[in-house]
C-alpha cells in the first residue's frame, strides 16, 4: 500500500487543486497511466502513477486543495491484500468493481454517437483542444471513457521538436534573466596579436589533433582573472550571491539545427591550455552530437561566448541564471592601432561584459575586464 | 588517389560536421567555411580527419591554400601525389 502524493510540478509550486479524478477506486493502474488532473498556477496538468497497482482509494476529493507531498488516493501493489474497514475483515469474494461507467453518468447512447453529447474530457485535454483546434466529435475514443491529452495528442501531435524545445528552453531561461537580473554592460578593446603570434608559434608544428584554438586561450584568461575577482563566478540563489571555489566555465556552443547551449568547461583554473583544449573538444563534439550531462549546464559558474571567426565586433551577452556574468569576445579584425606610438595594423577584438548588479559594480567589472586584456598579454604563461 | 577518391573523402568528413549541408549544393570555389557554415573547430576536426586519412601534416600555415572545396581538393591532390 502506498500513497499516491501531490506532485511538484515546478519549483515554485506549494500545492495544487484535485479537478479530476480519472479512475475509480478499484480500477487497475499502470506506471505512466495518467490518473488525475490538478490545477496549478501553470494551467491543468495531467499527473501520472509511478506504479502499477489497483486504486484503493481517493483520498483528496474534487476541489481540494492540496499540498505538495501530500497524499491525494492510496495505490495497492499488485497482490496485496485489499485493506477493509476492521469490521469487514473477512475477505469477501466480490465481483471487479465495475470500472467507468458509474462515475460517468452521461455516456453516449450506445447505438450512434450524436454528435451533441458532452464528451467526458479532461481539463487539461480540452484546453489542449482548443490550443490544436481538434474537434472532440472527431475523436474516437470508446464511450464513457474520459478523453484524455494523449487522445488530443494522437490526432494533432504536438508541432515540438528539439529544435522548439531548445527554443523554449531558451525563452524561459532569457526570459527569467531579463525579469530578475539587473546586468549592466562594460566593453574594452583588447589586442589579441600576442595570442594569435603564441597560437601560430605553438601550432606550428603541431598536428592538427593537437593544435589550439583560441577559446582555449580565452578560457585560461578568463578563468586567471576570476581568480582576483570572484565576485563574477558563482550562483545568485535565494537572494543572495553563493561564490562558488571552482570555476565551471560555462562555453556557449552554437548548434547547427538552431539554438546554442553553454555547457561547463569543469574546474577552469586548474587546467593548462593543452587540457582545456581537450577539454573543449570533447565537449563541443559531445554538444553536437547531443550527448552532454545535465550537470555541464546546471553547474557552469559563468558563461564565455565568443563569435569565432566569422562574427561581427561586438556581442553583449544575457546572463545565464542563477549565473552572475558572462564574457563576450567579439570577431577579431585587423584594424590601425596606435602601439609603441606607432600607427599599425594590430589584431584587435571587443571584450565585454555583462554583470548582475546586485552582486557587483562596473568598477570591478572594468577592473575584470583589464585583467583578462593583461593574461592575454602573455598567453605563454596561461 | 584519384581527385575523384579524394573529393568524396571530403565530401564524406564534411557531412560528419555538417549532416544537413547537400554537398551538390554548395559554391565548391566560395569559401568553405561560409557554404557549410562551420566554425575553426569544425574545421580543425575536418582537417584532423583529413589530415589523418592522408597521412598529410596539414600546417595551419598551409590554412589559406584550403579556403574552398575545390582549393581543399587541389591541395590534397598535390599533398598525395
Amino acid at each position: 500500500m502506498s500513497a499516491f502524493v501531490m506532485p511538484s510540478l515546478g519549483a515554485d509550486m506549494e500545492a495544487g487543486t484535485l479537478v479530476e479524478q480519472i479512475v475509480a477506486p478499484g480500477d487497475v493502474v499502470k506506471r505512466g497511466d495518467i490518473i488525475a488532473a490538478v490545477e496549478t498556477q501553470k494551467g491543468v496538468i495531467e499527473i501520472e502513477v509511478f506504479e502499477d497497482g489497483i486504486l484503493e482509494s481517493w483520498v483528496a476529493s474534487i476541489g481540494d486543495e492540496v499540498p505538495v507531498g501530500t497524499p491525494l488516493a492510496v495505490i495497492r501493489a499488485p497482490g496485496e491484500p485489499e485493506t477493509r474497514a476492521p469490521s469487514d475483515a473477512v475477505p469477501t469474494p466480490e465481483p471487479p468493481v465495475a470500472t467507468a461507467p458509474e462515475v460517468l453518468p452521461d455516456v453516449a447512447a450506445p447505438t450512434t454517437k450524436p454528435a451533441t453529447e458532452r464528451r467526458k474530457i479532461t481539463p487539461a485535454a480540452r484546453q489542449l483542444a482548443k490550443e490544436r483546434g481538434v474537434d472532440l466529435d472527431m475523436l474516437d475514443t470508446a464511450p464513457g471513457v474520459p478523453i484524455t491529452r494523449a487522445d488530443v495528442e494522437a490526432v494533432a501531435p504536438a508541432p515540438a521538436s528539439p529544435v522548439d524545445e531548445m527554443r523554449r528552453a531558451i525563452a524561459a531561461a532569457m526570459s527569467r534573466s531579463k525579469r530578475e537580473i539587473p546586468h549592466y554592460y562594460l566593453s574594452h578593446e583588447v589586442d589579441l596579436t600576442a595570442t594569435d603570434a603564441f597560437l601560430t608559434g605553438t601550432n606550428a608544428d603541431r598536428p592538427p589533433e593537437s593544435r589550439l584554438l583560441a577559446g582555449a586561450v580565452y578560457a585560461a584568461a578568463i578563468a586567471k582573472a576570476l581568480n582576483k575577482y570572484p565576485e563574477f563566478n558563482g550562483h545568485y540563489l535565494n537572494e543572495c550571491f553563493q561564490p562558488s571555489d571552482a570555476i565551471n566555465l560555462g562555453f556557449a556552443i552554437n548548434l547547427r539545427a538552431g539554438g546554442l547551449v553553454a555547457p561547463a568547461l569543469f574546474e577552469t583554473e586548474t587546467c593548462d591550455l593543452d587540457t582545456l583544449m581537450r577539454n573543449l573538444r570533447d565537449l563541443v563534439g559531445r554538444v553536437r552530437a547531443g550527448r552532454f550531462r545535465a550537470r555541464e549546464l546546471s553547474d557552469a559558474t559563468i558563461t564565455l561566448t565568443s563569435l569565432g571567426e566569422r562574427g561581427v565586433d561586438q556581442l553583449y551577452g544575457v546572463i545565464y541564471p542563477p549565473q552572475v556574468a558572462i564574457v563576450g569576445i567579439g570577431t577579431p579584425r585587423l584594424r590601425p592601432c596606435v602601439h609603441e606610438d606607432m600607427v599599425m595594423p594590430r589584431l584587435m577584438a571587443t571584450l565585454t561584459l555583462a554583470a548582475d548588479h546586485r552582486v557587483s559594480d562596473g568598477h570591478r567589472g572594468a577592473l575584470f575586464l583589464k585583467k583578462i586584456d593583461t593574461y592575454l598579454q602573455t598567453p605563454e604563461h596561461l | 588517389m584519384t581527385r575523384a577518391d579524394i573529393e568524396t573523402a571530403i565530401a564524406e568528413e564534411l557531412h560528419r560536421i555538417a549532416p544537413e549541408i547537400e554537398m551538390n549544393d554548395i559554391d565548391r570555389s566560395e569559401d568553405l567555411r561560409d557554404e557549410c557554415d562551420i566554425d575553426s573547430m569544425d574545421f580543425l576536426n575536418l582537417v584532423t580527419a583529413l589530415g589523418q586519412r592522408f597521412g598529410a601534416a596539414m600546417p595551419e600555415a598551409d590554412y589559406p591554400q584550403m579556403r574552398s572545396f575545390e582549393a581543399l581538393t587541389d591541395y590534397l591532390v598535390e599533398k598525395t601525389a
